[in-house]
């Protein structure tokens, strides 16, 4: 209360909210779409432990967020006061750090220090832990800028000795690929990356949280690979004799089986945090530092490698194995996505949900610039696409901000379409509607003969009319001739949010597809005849 | 002296992927939370840890003995030094630090069996700290794979407690703990 009270005389400005979880993803939205900071302000106990779904999600993908919360009184700690949870304690494998503050004269330097751990070497979510009497104050204790942490460094440049192996590698690559992950996009490393692949003539790939650092409809660029990635990339990387990771961590989802990743191919990794080496793959050159600073020192010693053969080869997959979709049977997200990439021309910030629809925006959406796409990739949290688009339009009124949600978590945090249109604020989302947790029907039609369990939402409310009994623009495509003119008229949309019910197939598969577990070779570019093995990877 | 002779030696191969590791971390709350986190998520057996302020009042030092895949080692030593409250983890496991732990063992001891226990710990240097008309309190100190031997050489009569320091170490000369 004593916070809340003084922000009324604060430039700080206080956006509030419908549910703190869609608090945290606001601000993961801001922090992603900016490289600033997105801040949360909770109340004790309940307020508190409904940030953790957006701690996670900030822990897992590096993004920075501070959460403040609220606590009892000092003197009441431990005694199962009223709204008082150990929130320290339920946080601690969430956090990058935390604190629980009992010294009025340490806010200053708690803050400082958050902040800086929050946006410094890999970022992740702080919170800060504070009982109401050391909020109140008084704190005298003086603003400081002197940071003291002998604990804590920030790796920079790489070392040279390193870099110069891995440049010798590079050189003697025949089918090298770059792997481009979400450390790139973190330190903003795309131009240099795409400096080196011209001048090498490798392709590059990259993760889900990958997209944007490098331009994908650039050449070189092979799209997504990974489970749900494009074809040609998957061949890419199974076939390569040198996949250089730059700020990736190897994540179960784009490895597959890990004794059959890349079993012969010399493997480059660039990444800030030491912990990522060998984690899962054992690298044969590690450099620790700044993705963006290691390639740009990388750069001039490569030369142009003899990888004529190599590019045409992938050139042949991209023709064999392009991107495709039915054009009949009904409204197919996959068109809806294909056509909202054509529309927003890469100009827009994309934010997804978590599922079939996320999958079939990361292969249709082409990112072309840096932090334009977020999506919950490591946590993989439902509810959080349409929150983060909201974060993102505080933090750029002037873009366009879409996002892309199923109506399974959509309805998770639906109810910030509050906050949206209270702030008058144009963000626009897509509700890729099929009735279904689409990606679990999807799994359990093709690994558990077709015996559905959990996946009918049956129930579902009408969108439409949910988000005018919100006072929002409420568009709904049911046919694939309304696409366009749907997706024109929400993209124009100004006077406050809107949502655009796209009512798809109820029952359509994410293809290609690695199943969990498998190896990437064993990659399945269409719906098996056969009945598959329920997958050993994890979920 | 018949009964040493028979209990078998307790040799550090019954004790496999057991690894020391010191840590040089911040003197606050919470760290000793953060640290054990990271050996639990991964499977880690924490066997013995002890914890003490270090020279400088703000920093503390942490020994902890440990077993589990060898493999994940590395990744927990990473994993550790990666903890904003620690300044350094180091794996002292097959080093040539010096290492010492005290154990206090407390002994039913009748009569018959007073001389023989006293045998023994004359043996392996162990003072006699309580000497009571039915109990025995033992101090030994030394490297911990003395303790064990001296512990299972008394197990034959009647142990009634064992409280163990957990094992101290420092690197020798001018190397780091």
């Amino acid at each position: 209360m004593p916070i809340f009270d003084a922000l009324v005389d604060s430039k700080i400005k206080l956006i509030l909210v419908r549910h703190e979880q869609g608090a945290t993803h606001m601000a993961d939205g801001y922090a992603r779409s900016t490289g600033r900071p997105g801040v949360v302000l909770v109340t004790s106990g309940p307020g508190a432990t409904n940030t953790v779904t957006g701690l996670l999600t900030a822990q897992m993908d590096s993004a920075p967020i501070i959460v403040i919360c609220g606590q009892t009184i000092s003197p009441m700690l431990g005694k199962d006061a009223f709204q008082e949870a150990d929130v320290t304690g339920i946080t601690y494998p969430v956090v990058k750090h935390s604190y629980l503050v009992k010294d009025s004269a340490d806010i200053p330097r708690i803050v400082r220090e958050s902040f800086y751990l929050a946006t410094s070497g890999r970022p992740g979510p702080v919170l800060i832990d504070l009982p109401k009497d050391i909020g109140q104050g008084p704190c005298t204790a003086p603003f400081t800028d002197v940071l003291d942490l002998p604990g804590y460094t920030v790796p920079g440049r790489g070392d040279p000795e390193l870099i110069a192996e891995a440049a010798r590698y590079l050189r003697e690559a025949k089918r090298p690929v770059l792997y481009v992950g979400q450390g790139a996009v973190i330190s903003d490393a795309g131009k240099a990356i795409t400096a080196l692949a011209e001048k090498l003539r490798a392709p590059v790939v990259n993760t889900l949280l990958g997209k944007g650092a490098v331009d994908e409809t650039h050449p070189l660029h092979l799209g997504m690979f990974g489970m749900h990635g494009t074809a040609y990339a998957n061949k890419a990387v199974v076939d390569c004799d040198l996949i250089m990771s730059i700020g990736g961590r190897w994540d179960d989802r784009i490895t597959g089986r890990v004794s059959d990743f890349c079993k012969r191919a010399v493997k480059i990794h660039v990444d800030i945090d030491a912990a990522e080496f060998g984690k899962i793959i054992q690298p044969d050159v590690a450099i620790l530092g700044d993705a963006r600073l290691v390639i740009e020192d990388l750069v001039p010693q490569v030369e142009m490698a003899d990888t004529a053969e190599w590019l045409a080869q992938i050139a042949r997959w991209r023709r064999q194995f392009p991107l495709k979709y039915p054009k009949q049977g009904g409204l197919r997200a996959q068109h809806v996505l294909d056509r909202l990439n054509e529309i927003t021309k890469g100009e827009a910030i994309i934010t997804t949900d978590v599922g079939q629809h996320q999958m079939w925006a990361a292969q249709f959406c082409l990112t072309r610039s840096n932090r334009t796409w977020l999506s919950s990739g490591g946590a993989g949290t439902m509810g959080f696409g349409f929150p983060a688009a909201i974060g993102a339009q505080f933090a750029h009124p002037k873009k366009k901000v879409w996002a892309v949600v199923g109506d399974g978590g959509f309805q998770m945090t639906c109810s910030e379409l509050a906050t949206a249109t209270v702030n008058k604020l144009p963000v626009k989302c897509l509700i890729i509607n099929n009735n279904y947790l689409g990606m679990i029907r999807q799994w359990q039609e093709m690994f558990y003969d077709n015996r559905l369990s959990g996946a009918d939402l049956e129930g579902n409310p009408d969108f439409v009319k949910l988000a005018q009994a919100y006072g929002a623009k409420g568009l709904r495509i049911r046919r694939p001739a309304d696409v366009d003119r749907v997706l024109r008229e929400a993209q124009a949309w100004d006077k406050g949010p809107c949502i655009v019910v796209a009512e798809v197939v109820k029952e359509d598969n994410v293809f290609p597809m690695i199943p969990a577990g498998a190896s990437l070779a064993e990659m399945l570019t269409e719906k098996p005849k056969h009945r598959l093995e329920k997958p050993s990877g994890s979920t | 002296m018949a009964a040493i002779a028979l209990v078998p030696p307790i040799a550090a191969a019954s004790r496999p992927h057991v690894h020391t590791i010191s840590l040089f971390v911040n003197n606050k709350p919470g760290v000793l939370v953060r640290v054990s986190l990271v050996f639990s998520r991964r499977g880690f057996n924490i066997e013995s840890l002890v914890v003490s302020a270090g020279a400088e009042g703000r920093f503390s030092r942490m020994t902890i003995v440990c077993s589990g895949n060898s493999e994940d080692l590395d990744q927990i030593i990473k994993q550790l030094a990666k903890l904003v409250d620690v300044v350094h983890a180091i794996d002292h496991t097959g080093d040539e630090s010096y290492e010492t732990e005290i154990a206090l063992v407390k002994l039913f001891a009748t009569l018959d069996s007073r001389t023989q226990i006293l045998q023994v710990a004359e043996h392996f240097k162990a003072k006699v700290v309580d000497y009571g008309s039915d109990s025995l309190i033992l101090q030994v100190h030394g490297p911990s794979e003395k303790l064990d031997a001296f512990i299972d050489l008394l197990r034959p009569f009647k142990l009634a407690e064992l409280v163990r320091s957990g094992k101290l170490l420092m690197a020798r000369g001018m190397r780091v703990t």
